[in-house]
């Protein structure tokens, strides 16, 4: 019992009670937070910036930055939308396995400079958004979708746990969200129980250390690179699910939001540090505060306000715990 | 570290020699990023006959790149110290609201000069003055608790636009005496002021990197902060300074954004910010800290600029015309980074550690 009790001193503990106490304050202020269609609603939309986020968790886990990812989901989403090919229109899965595999291949794209040219990654994603967005746009197109493939529309009605709301409409949990917790619970194993994983990890505590070790660590980031292009992809996907159309100039611009609730989630920016529980957890904060700025009335020019000075708060806080951290200047 | 171990082992003796060829090469630096300007420049008169190369088209690039550069240079100076600064877009919008709300105050124009001049000097100091504390707020969140200088940034500049929003409830604010527009649309004998602000804050930077105690310290602390530390550095004194200058700059480019478009609003420009950081970086500011000139960021925003420009033209040429647009540059760009960073790894190859 006194070991487990030990749990209070984790960030997890800390911004678990956090999240309680807000959503707690929430619900008394407008009781409509509890309700099944509230949290149903939540759970969508913390869908895409989670996936998101479990990418750059993975990303700065091993010591790198990804602000590519955005990019990459608006092109695997656009590209799949506009041009998958009849024959396999019907199928969702088709359809996702294309955005994974296209999102896939731009993150091999930056793999390839980041591990063979050993560019500083944030340079790297830099340029590569501009020149993923620049294409998109530029030459795919900019005109919105609207008529996406019959299974990206099947699989956007499809929910779970459909009930039927006092005022006649119904509510249920998004099927996206499914693949949400997938994604959480692959990339939970992955960390905890495979040698890749605990490579990722040493390659952000200590890439020296790593590779004296044994890990290949220009194989690692291909692999890092690549898995945040293929998840990138899907969540590209899922957007374009959830919102009935492809529109290319969506998603870019969410990236530091992403790395925000990753950071608060406890992931140490220089690398090796961080959980799986505690990303979802700042996924989960980052939206719950959006979601209750509204509820509670209160204008959304607040909204920066408040988001910036959580980062700020949050971060000195990890700061003074982690006394690693003081030495964390590196960028990149 | 590979150096060390290069020089250790007698079976190497040829990585002297090497590290030697590397040094010079990258010694010749900024000779490569001026050839990259003039390709660029040459690229675009061939491809633009009659219309690149004239005064006018010139004359309109001085006023369009002093605004990126400056912020360049700003995240230049934080980049230098093994640090960056994402706030400064946030910065300079918040600078120029408070300029603005204090204009918009300020007396019609038919009253006495003396007054309308007080106004826009009041208006410039407190403009300045919040980008200072701005700064001021960046720098003690970073050397006093510690918080790694990106996530900071991340914080205020959130924080930053989030006051900026809250002040202007999201709408823009217009409407100045008409010599406000003396900073961002005036000329002084001959010279654009934004140009001329420009030049003589890259002078200020170069000349504070190559010739204070202070630009040296700060190359220093960027090299490797434990040593700098341990010889007796005052570095969280430095990261406090640099990051108040850092603002101070991009209080000044905020001016002259307001001036030149006649309004102030709180999320202009956003896509400047990782314009920025990219001038920055193809001016050859080493993202890991230490090393970087104005010089260098000078000839990348120029390069940039000519490309932009001449793709810009390019829309009328018949033939390659409807595959150019805005888009294509960000495309151009994002390809000129990685190409240019690619080259330079042939020639600092070594001195890179997987990051």
């Amino acid at each position: 019992m006194e070991r487990l009790w030990q749990i209070r001193y984790r960030h997890e503990f800390s911004l678990a009670a956090v999240l309680v106490l807000l959503a707690g304050t929430i619900a008394i202020v407008n009781p409509a937070f509890l309700s099944l269609s509230n949290l149903f609603d939540l759970c969508k939309s913390s869908t895409v910036l989670g996936i998101f986020a479990l990418g750059v968790f993975i990303v700065l886990l091993s010591g790198g930055i990804d602000i590519s990812f955005t990019a990459i989901a608006a092109f695997s989403m656009y590209v799949t939308s506009s041009m998958l090919p009849a024959g396999a229109s019907d199928s969702a899965a088709a359809a996702f396995l294309c955005a994974g595999c296209i999102g896939l291949l731009l993150g091999l794209f930056n793999a390839f400079f980041i591990s063979f040219y050993r560019l500083p990654t944030l340079i790297v994603t830099l340029g590569s958004a501009s020149v993923f967005r620049g294409f998109l746009l530029g030459v795919v197109g900019t005109r919105i979708v609207t008529n996406l493939p019959r299974g990206m529309i099947e699989f956007s009605k499809r929910s779970l746990f459909e009930t039927a709301l006092p005022d006649g409409g119904r509510t249920g949990l998004s099927a996206s969200f499914l693949l949400f917790v997938a994604a959480a619970a692959a990339a939970w194993v992955l960390l905890q129980y495979t040698t890749l994983g605990k490579g990722i990890r040493a390659l952000g505590g200590n890439a020296e250390a790593a590779r004296r070790v044994g890990f290949n660590l220009g194989r690692v980031q291909l692999f890092i690179y690549g898995l945040v292009g293929f998840l990138s992809g899907m969540a590209g996907l899922i957007h374009a699910c959830t919102m009935r159309n492809a529109n290319p100039f969506d998603l870019v611009g969410m990236e530091l939001t992403v790395i925000a609730a990753v950071v608060l989630g406890g992931a140490d920016i220089t690398g090796g540090r961080g959980t799986v529980a505690g990303t979802l957890l700042g996924v989960a904060l980052l939206v719950t505060i959006n979601n209750s700025l509204i509820l509670m009335n209160v204008p959304s020019y607040w909204q920066n306000v408040l988001v910036g000075m959580v980062i700020i708060v949050s971060t000195g806080l990890t700061a003074r715990r982690n006394p690693r951290a003081l030495r964390g200047v590196i960028v990149g | 570290m590979n150096d060390i171990q290069d020089n250790l082992h007698p079976a190497k003796g040829m990585a002297s020699a090497l590290g030697q060829l590397r040094r010079l090469t990258a010694a010749m630096a900024p000779l490569r990023l001026l050839t990259v300007a003039v390709a660029v420049l040459t690229l675009m008169t061939v491809l633009n006959p009659g219309r690149f190369l004239t005064a006018r088209n010139f004359a309109s690039m001085c006023f369009q790149f002093p605004e990126l550069g400056i912020f360049a240079l700003a995240v230049a100076l934080s980049l230098i110290t093994g640090g960056i600064d994402l706030s400064v877009i946030s910065v300079a919008n918040l600078a120029g609201i408070v300029a603005a709300s204090i204009l918009t105050r300020a007396p019609a124009d038919d009253t006495s000069v003396l007054v309308v001049a007080g106004c826009i000097a009041l208006a410039i100091t407190a403009a300045l003055i919040t980008s200072a504390v701005c700064g001021l707020t960046n720098g003690i969140l970073i050397s006093r608790f510690s918080i790694p200088p990106i996530l900071a940034t991340l914080g205020t500049m959130q924080l930053f636009l989030g006051v900026s929003l809250v002040i202007t409830r999201g709408h823009a604010i217009a409407g100045y005496p008409g010599a406000v527009q003396m900073i961002g649309n005036g000329t002084l004998a001959g010279i654009p002021v934004p140009l001329l602000l420009f030049l003589v804050l890259a002078c200020l930077v170069q000349m504070a990197l190559s010739r204070t105690r202070f630009g040296v310290s700060l190359c220093l602390m960027g090299t490797n902060p434990t040593a700098a530390r341990f010889s007796g550095l005052d570095v969280s004194g430095l990261s406090l300074r640099t990051y108040v200058i850092t603002a101070l700059l991009a209080g000044v480019a905020g001016l002259i954004i307001i001036s030149r478009t006649n309004s102030a609003k709180a999320d202009y420009g956003s896509s400047y910010l990782l314009q920025a950081v990219l001038v920055a970086i193809l001016g050859g500011v080493n993202p890991r800290g230490g090393f970087g000139s104005a010089w260098g960021i000078l000839l990348a925003v120029l390069s940039l600029q000519f490309l932009s420009s001449g793709l810009n033209m390019l829309q009328l040429n018949e033939t390659v015309g409807p595959y150019i647009n805005n888009f294509a540059k960000e495309f151009t760009w994002g390809a000129l980074l990685l190409v240019v960073m690619t080259a330079n790894c042939y020639s600092t190859r070594g001195q890179s550690t997987p990051r």
